[in-house]
């Protein structure tokens, strides 16, 4: 728990070693080992059940993987229960989104911003001085930063669940941010989305991770191969469990094994082009 | 200080040749300072106040920061991105550093962009942002006069690093180095100006050739602005929203002539999304817009009517009775009887007023629409809300406006009276034509266009009117869209369409007839009230072809004709229609930027449509492919359907 290291860019933020993850007689990761580095956009990419989704939630702590190891900032972090983890930094959103369907926008993302709170369950019941204050400091940080990052001002006092698809995975991406997390797993979110939502989507994806204020390292699983190789700085390619390779996308693209196993006999742009 | 300055440049209580927008725009931030609000924008979701000092301080460095890169007197700088203070400070300080200003639709196509840019000779181009730099930058090759790019939102400019970029953050620093090198040259540039001079170049959105550049003095805005006040004066203390494009000269008599003037608080809303939200939360006192603004305000009331509970619905039917009851005890001009007034009241308390305040028109004083046709169903509606919406008739050759109804002299098919200074005629041939000193100095470099539309200082409109018995200007239609019916007599299509558009189920019509035995329409639904209906029908459907062409859908439509062909003479009757397969749209060219239909151009496009509803045929097949914005191309192969209507 006591992980504060800074961590400058380049270094290694998160570290799989050995990996293994097996559901009765199904192996789902078969010992993997991977380092995301700090400020990169680290692409998983796989067919169906190659056990991209079993990767993330070993990361984010709801699974506990039977055998290796998981460091972030260099420490062990295995035992560590999901909101440890995202207290250290690491957040996450969902491929089906899992947004509060019933509240608003803003109280969506407010809630991502809870873990910052100090204020108890009593000076909370209060609401004076300092509570207020710092309600009105974190409601700054979400309307300034996020909502205007994400350009959903119009909808920002509407039930999320009335809220057509593409624009609930902004919400629960605004939601993942708003934890200011150093690493953010964005879990295929581009997944049912129109081409022009995907486009919106990739420019935020780009902007947390590049702008000044964010910076935020992205592991992000992914389906579309257009942006995955548009955006990462590397790819990490498991099949059935086992990593075939990883590198900058342009290797990927090259790799025989990658093609054979992943894409046929097709070119890698071919599922958008 | 401040009253020195005052007197530098006159007397500002009357319009002068001397008189330019800057001379009066000093003047005002001077007497206003820091005490008065200018401008307010909403800003993460908080109204944020600009006071007329930092007004004046902000436009003070542009002005400079311009002069410092090279502009020179006459040069232009063009504008482009969405309604805020950055936009109209850049503006400003063009004006100020003796520049002309030229503004773009922010949704302008590459090609209009480049042909606006390259004709108006433009040197500098303030953009929002990443998209309108973009624009820029890919035209940016093919006009050589164009030296710099200034953009003011940060967002996404991070990897842009070309030297014809520039922040309007850095143009603001250049200019306050400027100023503290020669403090006194920012009221210097101020001063040489003259009334006469060009203030403003406005490309007219034209429904039929290529975009004419007008050219506007600062004498022509001004006294437009200040006759219009004449009218219908305001208060300094007044609330205007400024959401509608600076690229239609509306929008800038509003917030230019008119706001420069009275000194009214201009908001700027929080995206163009939020638009009608923030209008709400403002409750401007004045308004102007065009048609389809009201249209959409009566699509609203009309779909949650719809939507509402029986008790709701109940209680709005019967205000709504009482209040057209009352309108047209008005626009009669008779007297309300004692008892109407009581029900008028009740109806004012219990319904409207509501309704008004979700529509932001609680405390509207004037709301004023034009640029196009209104249907008198829709002007009935807003007036039994006992909102004060009145017409006016103007174009952006006479600055704005020319024509307004008066207060209590309203009638729904005229569009009123010559505002003072002006005087309007029609000639032999039934062409309106306008005198007044905000008549436009000319067409930027086409001498022809010119010669045609000014004539020893009378502005021929190429608009078909005459002036009734009440002294009231009808304004019948484009001379080119005026259709001739099978008995000879003229007939404006525009009153057809719009009386079809007072159904929430249409959304654009297109009616046709012109030396035809019938008249008949294309409609297009309107995607998201039809798809609400279809819902609650449990019709599926997947996109808007699909949806128009629903046999359900085409009953909906016939109804909704058939309402309208009530009352109609029997010639005028829309007999047969068809759905269209798409929205009409000002990137195909079907409408110009401000939504007027392009006639010609649809006729052409539409052809085998329009052959088809004048035959025996009872579908159309049709095989095309649309372009998405984003370049991607679809192939449509469809049927339409050919519907007769059943008369009633």
């Amino acid at each position: 728990m006591s992980v504060s290291k800074e961590i400058k860019p380049g270094d290694v933020l998160l570290e799989l070693d050995g990996i293994r993850m097996s559901f009765g007689i199904v192996c789902a990761l078969n010992g993997i080992s991977a380092k995301i580095k700090k400020g990169e956009i680290h692409s998983v990419i796989g067919p169906n059940g190659a056990g991209k989704t079993v990767m993330m939630n070993c990361i984010s702590g709801l699974y506990h993987p039977q055998k290796g190891n998981i460091y972030y900032k260099g420490e062990k972090i295995d035992h560590l229960k999901p909101h440890d983890r995202a207290k250290l930094g690491i957040a996450r959103t969902f491929q089906k989104v899992e947004v509060f369907g019933g509240m608003t926008v803003l109280d969506n993302i407010r809630l991502g911003r809870h873990i910052h709170y100090k204020s108890g369950i009593l000076r909370g019941a209060v609401y004076l001085g300092e509570t207020a204050s710092e309600e009105i400091e974190h409601r700054k940080f979400i309307e300034e930063e996020i909502i205007d990052l994400l350009e959903i001002e119009h909808i920002r006092h509407k039930p999320v669940g009335m809220l057509p698809y593409g624009l609930q995975k902004r919400v629960e991406l605004g939601r993942a941010i708003a934890l200011e997390p150093e690493l953010l797993i964005l879990d295929e979110p581009l997944a049912g989305l129109n081409l022009e939502e995907v486009e919106d989507m990739a420019r935020f994806i780009l902007d947390i991770n590049q702008e000044k204020r964010w910076k935020i390292t992205c592991l992000l699983v992914e389906h579309d191969m257009g942006v995955v190789m548009d955006l990462s700085d590397n790819v990490y390619v498991l099949n059935f469990g086992n990593m075939i390779v990883d590198g900058a996308p342009e290797e990927i693209q090259k790799n025989p094994e990658v093609i054979k196993a992943y894409l046929g006999e097709e070119d890698l742009y071919a599922t958008r082009k | 200080m401040q009253r020195e300055n005052k007197t530098a440049f006159g007397a500002m209580d009357e319009i002068t040749k001397e008189l330019t927008i800057p001379k009066l725009f000093f003047s005002q931030a001077n007497k206003y300072g820091k005490a008065r609000v200018a401008m307010r924008e909403k800003e993460f979701g908080i109204w944020r106040p600009i006071t007329w000092h930092d007004y004046l301080e902000n436009v003070k460095h542009i002005a400079l920061g311009l002069v410092s890169l090279g502009l020179e007197e006459g040069d232009k700088v063009a504008m482009i991105g969405d309604n805020r203070p950055e936009g109209l400070w850049a503006e400003m300080g063009t004006l100020c550093a003796r520049g002309v200003g030229v503004w773009l639709f922010q949704d302008s196509l590459i090609d209009e962009v480049k042909y606006i840019i390259d004709h108006s000779d433009t040197k500098f181009l303030v953009g929002e942002g990443q998209e309108e730099v973009d624009k820029a930058i890919s035209i940016l090759h093919e006009c050589p006069k164009l030296k710099k790019i200034i953009w003011d939102d940060p967002k996404g400019m991070r990897n842009y690093d070309q030297d014809y970029l520039i922040s309007l953050e850095e143009v603001m620093r250049l200019g306050r180095e400027l100023e503290k090198e020669k403090p006194d040259l920012f009221e210097e540039l101020i001063g040489k100006g003259h009334g006469d001079e060009v203030a403003l170049l406005f490309y007219t959105s034209g429904t039929t050739a290529l975009p004419k550049g007008v050219l506007l003095s600062h004498y022509n805005m001004l006294t437009m602005g200040k006759n219009l006040m004449t009218v219908d004066p305001c208060k300094d203390t007044d609330d205007y929203v400024s959401y509608l494009p600076f690229a239609w000269i509306g929008e800038q008599m509003m917030s230019i002539s008119c706001g420069l003037q009275i000194g009214y608080t201009l908001n700027f809303p929080e995206s163009s999304e939020t638009s009608r939200e923030n209008i709400r939360e403002i409750g401007p006192h004045v308004m102007f817009a065009p048609p389809r603004m009201y249209e959409q305000m009566t699509r609203t009331v009309q779909v949650k009517y719809l939507d509402a509970a029986w008790i709701k619905r109940k209680s709005y039917e019967i205000a709504s009775s009482i209040g057209y009851h009352v309108a047209d005890l008005k626009f009669a001009k008779k007297a309300i009887p004692f008892y109407w007034k009581i029900l008028e009241w009740f109806a004012r308390i219990l319904v409207q007023k509501k309704l008004k305040d979700h529509l932001g028109l609680t405390r509207v004083r004037n709301a004023y629409t034009g640029g196009a046709a209104m249907g008198p169903d829709h002007f009935r509606f807003f007036h039994s809300l006992g909102v004060n919406l009145k017409q006016i008739y103007g174009q952006t050759e006479v600055a704005g406006i020319s024509v307004v109804h008066r207060n209590g002299d309203i009638k729904f098919d005229t569009v009123g009276h010559p505002i003072p200074e002006t005087e309007v005629k029609i000639t032999e041939e039934g062409e309106i034509i306008t005198k007044s000193p905000s008549v436009f100095l000319g067409y930027y470099k086409n001498p022809e266009a010119t010669a045609k539309s000014l004539k020893d200082g009378w502005l021929y409109s190429g608009d078909r009117g005459f002036i009734d018995e009440d002294n009231h200007l009808v304004v019948f239609d484009r001379t080119k869209d005026v259709m001739i019916l099978k008995d000879g007599k003229p007939f404006a299509p525009q009153y057809l369409e719009t009386r079809l558009k007072f159904s929430p189920y249409i959304r654009d019509s297109w009616v046709i007839g012109d030396q035809r035995d019938c008249i008949t329409a294309v409609i297009c639904i309107d995607y998201a009230v039809v798809g609400k209906w279809a819902d609650t029908k449990k019709l599926t459907y997947t996109s808007y072809p699909e949806l128009s062409q629903k046999p359900e859908v085409y009953d909906l439509i016939e109804e909704q004709i058939r309402k309208a062909n009530k009352d109609l003479p029997e010639l005028v009757k829309v007999i047969k229609f068809v759905d269209l397969y798409k929205e009409l749209d000002a990137d195909d060219d079907e409408l110009t930027r401000t939504r007027k239909l392009r006639r010609e151009f649809v006729g052409k496009k539409y052809e085998d449509i329009v052959n088809a509803l004048y035959s025996d045929a009872d579908a159309v097949h049709i095989d095309t492919t649309i372009t998405y914005e984003d370049g991607r191309k679809t192939q449509i192969k469809t049927d339409l359907h050919i519907r007769k209507v059943k008369p009633f």
